[in-house]
């Protein structure tokens, strides 16, 4: 089989307008893509097909703050492949208060080129004792 | 006793806009009253992304979104309180309504001349939905599990089943699932998913759960914790079909079965009920039936987007500042809107015709190829699919409306002829 075809269809998941969009592939390139409403469902596809990428979002355990976790996220796209890894990571890392929106946690997390930061701001907590 | 212009019930993304923008259209003595310790409803709880790309145009997570919003309000000056909880509401007179709450130093009893009330809504429960069986722990509705996961860092169960298909539910599912849960099934009573398109795509495929339309659970079994469930397939009349019973194992039911306005303090007050969307009839400044008391948010419909909770709250405000400034809502006549045809709702149900008014509204049953009439300003509007999940927005210009003599505008959904 020297011309691979490949006829994918897919749902964008960019924004919640959710295009149908479909991609023509012959022996790994691309021939066309068509359902897309905008520019960046186009870029969607194109790497949906070949490197699908998702942020990945979770909680950390957080010592001394005003609530017991903080909400994290990765800065940018990660391999679909890789969030397990980095979910199984993370559910090991422990933080300390205070933190603030956009504070890295960890830096380039499993050589992704993503790094770990901050979405939920926690204070420390003020003991009254 | 204090005295406002406008008191803000619920701090969610509604109510903090709501604020804002009263404070920005210059009314002087604004209040939000919240039950929680922290400000932004649900928003702080959904650590996942998509929120904010109409109203910010960025793509943020719940929690930045609430920061955003927050970092805004502190901008401006209007008091915030904090673990207190409104438990009556008194229309005294046209200018003077009384608002009580609970607090941890006490009853407050606060005075005000309008109230937009963004209470937001409540989730329908296990005993809402006609499940059966006994009733040990391991049921939570999806918001109970978020909090305690994603608030309180406290993982719910392993094996997992979910009721309902809505976009809280499929969230759910794919937080489950990366937190190494095993999600054994989302069940879903209708034959499509209640949630949009692009969540069955990253939360149920991207995990290979398994969706199963047109099913429903019929009954809980376990003693102390919650063992299996009992699932059986629906026909159209989602009646169960005898010979399809089947058992899955699990240890934690999680209920996803659709969200309901949270209006009993306005239920009790008297106002007008729409029993298409179980809250208030409002006017196009989304007043209720008694002046000065205004609904936004998930409170008066609930949204697929919060950034129309955002737009709500802004309009609600403005509304209330034009009764602080002009003495009221003005409008020579009210025009009611009818519906015809596949729609579930349409709000606001009146309308002035003399400023713009967002209409948001939801079909019946998903349908494609369709034209939106609104026949009395010649209006026709072409989709190329409509689907019960996902709400349609649309402004009507007041250039448009002006001309409209009759008590009422129709809206009907039908079929394009190709």
């Amino acid at each position: 089989m020297s011309n691979k075809r490949k006829v994918v269809k897919l749902t964008c998941i960019v924004c919640p307008i959710g295009c149908e969009i479909e991609v023509i592939a012959e022996n790994g390139n691309i021939i066309s893509i068509s359902g897309n409403k905008c520019p960046n469902g186009e870029k969607y596809a194109k790497e949906e097909v070949f490197h699908p990428k998702r942020l990945a979002f979770t909680v950390l355990r957080c010592k001394n703050g005003t609530m017991p976790t903080v909400a994290v996220k990765t800065s940018k796209p990660v391999s679909k492949f890789l969030i397990p890894s980095i979910m199984k990571y993370l559910s090991n890392v422990e933080v300390s208060a205070p933190l603030n929106v956009g504070d890295v946690v960890v830096q380039n997390i499993l050589d992704s080129g993503a790094d770990v930061v901050v979405t939920r701001s926690v204070d420390l907590l003020e003991c009254n004792s | 006793m204090y005295t406002y212009d406008l008191i803000v019930i619920g701090g969610g993304a509604s109510g903090i806009a709501a604020a804002i923008k009263a404070k920005e259209l210059g009314v002087k003595k604004v209040a939000l009253v919240d039950e929680k310790s922290y400000l932004g409803g649900v928003l702080p709880q959904c650590i996942h992304s998509g929120f904010g790309l109409v109203y910010f145009k960025e793509d943020l997570t719940g929690p930045e979104f609430t920061e955003k919003l927050v970092q805004k309000a502190k901008k401006l000056s209007f008091d915030v309180y904090s673990d207190t909880f409104v438990f009556k509401i008194i229309y005294r007179d046209y200018f003077e309504k009384l608002v009580y709450a609970v607090s941890k130093h006490g009853i407050k009893k606060l005075k005000t001349k309008t109230i937009v009330y963004s209470a937001g809504c409540r989730e329908r429960s296990i005993y809402e939905i006609g499940v059966v069986g006994s009733r040990p722990s391991g049921i939570f509705t999806a918001g109970e599990a978020q909090t305690l996961m994603d608030i309180y860092g406290i993982m719910p169960g392993k094996n997992i089943v979910i009721v309902g298909s809505g976009d809280v539910g499929l969230i759910m599912a794919r937080r489950f699932a990366l937190q190494g849960a095993n999600v054994k099934a989302v069940i879903e009573i209708m034959p499509y998913p209640g949630g949009l398109t692009r969540n069955i795509v990253q939360c149920l495929n991207d995990f290979n759960i398994p969706l199963l339309l047109s099913h429903s659970v019929l009954r809980v079994i376990g003693k102390d914790r919650i063992e299996e469930v009992e699932v059986c397939k629906v026909d159209e009349s989602k009646k169960c079909i005898e010979d399809s019973i089947f058992r899955i194992k699990c240890d934690t039911l999680i209920i996803s079965a659709g969200l309901v306005p949270r209006v009993e303090l306005l239920e009790d007050l008297g106002i007008s009920i729409d029993p298409l969307t179980k809250s208030a009839v409002v006017n196009d400044r989304l007043e209720t039936s008694l002046p000065g008391i205004f609904v936004a948010g998930n409170a008066l419909v609930v949204n697929d987007l919060v950034d129309y909770a955002v737009e709500q709250g802004e309009v609600a405000a403005q509304g209330a500042s034009e009764f602080v400034f002009n003495n009221g809502i003005s409008a020579a006549q009210w025009k009611k809107i009818k519906l015809n045809g596949n729609i579930r709702f349409f709000v606001p149900q009146l309308i002035s015709g003399e400023r713009d008014v967002i209409m948001y509204g939801r079909v019946i049953s998903p349908e494609e190829k369709v034209k939106l009439e609104i026949n009395e300003i010649k209006k026709e509007i072409s989709f190329f699919r409509v689907r019960p999940s996902e709400m349609i927005r649309l402004r009507l210009n007041k250039d448009e409306l002006s001309s409209v003599k009759t008590k009422s505008l129709t809206f009907s959904i039908s079929k394009r002829s190709e």
